[in-house]
């Protein structure tokens, strides 16, 4: 039997519109939860594994207040960081990550032109770059994407897209079902399944994270790499420290803090 | 204190920067125009490719450079691809030899899904185990030191492998100290001291 200790990885998530970390449900009706930088600090010192941070709004006159707000994150930061949000070019990847960003997460820019991909993954690595698929159910083991934000459907196979996208360099694949976001109803076990036990890198299971149980089962039925949550971290229901705890009961192996 | 900051214009080391700064340890970035001269400990940091690192290395020689820095005993601390790369060679890339400053070979993780991504338990070969510690790991392959001996952390991904090397005045992790909590400054601040 070969052992891994490798831990599974719990990251909060900040859904921020200018300069304003928000959530809404199945990616609509937004309300303010708070300022993304006091938040990261809390949540890093709480145990979080890695922090997300996804720009929703992304427009084009956002991004230098998005740049300046995620380094000043970073500045705080001594756990891994991801960004996401309307990243498009090279260039966009390039300004954040030299302002602390440690890995880019990729979305509708990387459905509409994939080489974007292959761009990031050449110049820093695989694993400086994450494909981000919004997927909702369209029949039995089948999904299909999302993009702008879950307003669009791009009309493929989201399978078959997070297969391409590693091919093209994608380091990691952070798989949100569109069913289950902000609902509180548990993660989408069967979507992350497939996809975790399919594709030969790590899946970050998002979308419907409730309580440990959710957890529990995410990592072991739904065999996920890493689960991402926002509302329950947001409202308080869970600090990451009281659910790591939980879970570590369990005999998941979680970084302990 | 000031330390030496290799930079070779590949991978993201922004974070490694910022962490130093954190720390209060003061760098100047060399690269092969502006070559360190072994008055300050040298830290070479980073992701990347093993065959384009020892590429971009070989720029101005500063390959050679590096290599006779440490054999006169410049204290060296190396990080992720720091570790790789001192090492005689790597299956990543096989017709490009290594520094061999380490004997042994970089072998791809055989089990698993490749890269490791994540925080993974490390266990100290030479001090106490007192508590559970945790460091950030990416990577696809890992280094198989020929002598035992200076394996100084060892961590398990479907397969016990080296975490950590220390020989002499060669200190180098398989993981990122600057994105490990806690256990990350404390281990940048032990070895700061140490070469202080």
């Amino acid at each position: 039997m070969l052992i891994s200790d490798l831990c599974k990885r719990i990251i909060p998530c900040l859904d921020v519109a200018n300069g304003r970390t928000v959530k809404g449900v199945k990616f609509q009706s937004l309300r303010d939860i708070g300022d993304p930088v006091e938040q990261a600090v809390i949540y890093q010192e709480q145990g979080a594994d890695e922090l997300m941070f996804l720009d929703i709004l992304a427009s084009a006159e956002g991004k230098q207040t998005t740049v300046k707000l995620v380094a000043k994150i970073a500045n705080e930061l001594s756990i891994p960081f991801t960004v996401g949000g309307g990243i498009s070019t090279l260039a966009d990847a390039c300004r954040l990550l030299e302002n602390g960003a440690d890995k880019i997460s990729v979305n509708t820019a990387a459905v509409l032109r994939p080489e974007l991909i292959t761009e990031i993954a050449n110049t820093f690595g695989s694993q400086c770059c994450v494909i981000a698929i919004d997927a909702r159910s369209i029949g039995p083991n089948q999904w299909e994407v999302l993009t702008h934000g879950g307003r669009k459907s791009a009309g493929i196979d989201a399978f078959a897209w997070a297969k391409q996208a590693v091919e093209l360099g994608a380091g990691e694949v952070l798989l949100t079902s569109w069913d289950k976001d902000g609902t509180l109803s548990g993660f989408d076990l069967l979507l992350t399944r497939h996809f975790s036990t399919l594709l030969s890198v790590p899946v970050i299971a998002s979308g419907g994270a409730r309580g440990p149980q959710c957890f529990l089962d995410v990592f072991d039925k739904g065999a996920a790499d890493a689960a991402l949550a926002a509302t329950i971290f947001h409202d308080g229901t869970w600090t990451v420290r009281s659910l790591k705890k939980e879970i570590e009961i369990k005999g998941v192996p979680i970084r302990a803090c | 204190m000031e330390v030496d900051l290799i930079e070779i214009g590949i991978g993201n080391i922004g974070s490694v920067k910022r962490c130093l700064d954190n720390l209060g340890i003061d760098f100047r970035t060399v690269d092969a125009n502006n070559q360190p001269d072994g008055s300050r400990p040298l830290i070479l940091p980073g992701v990347g490719q093993f065959g384009a690192v020892m590429k971009a290395l070989k720029q101005n020689d500063l390959d050679s450079c590096l290599r006779n820095l440490i054999l006169q005993g410049t204290p060296y601390l190396g990080i992720c691809i720091g570790l790789q790369v001192l090492f005689e060679s790597s299956e990543e890339s096989k017709e490009t030899p290594g520094l061999g400053l380490i004997k042994g070979e970089v072998v791809r993780f055989q089990n698993g899904k490749v890269p490791q991504i994540g925080w993974n338990l490390v266990r100290s070969k030479v001090g106490q185990n007192t508590e559970r510690q945790y460091a950030y790991f990416v990577n696809s392959f890992y280094a198989l030191p020929a002598l035992s001996s200076v394996v100084s952390y060892t961590a398990n991904y479907f397969g016990e492998f080296c975490a950590a090397i220390e020989s002499q005045n060669i200190t180098a992790v398989q993981f990122h100290p600057e994105k490990s909590a806690e256990f990350g400054m404390k281990f940048l601040k032990g070895w700061a001291s140490s070469v202080n």
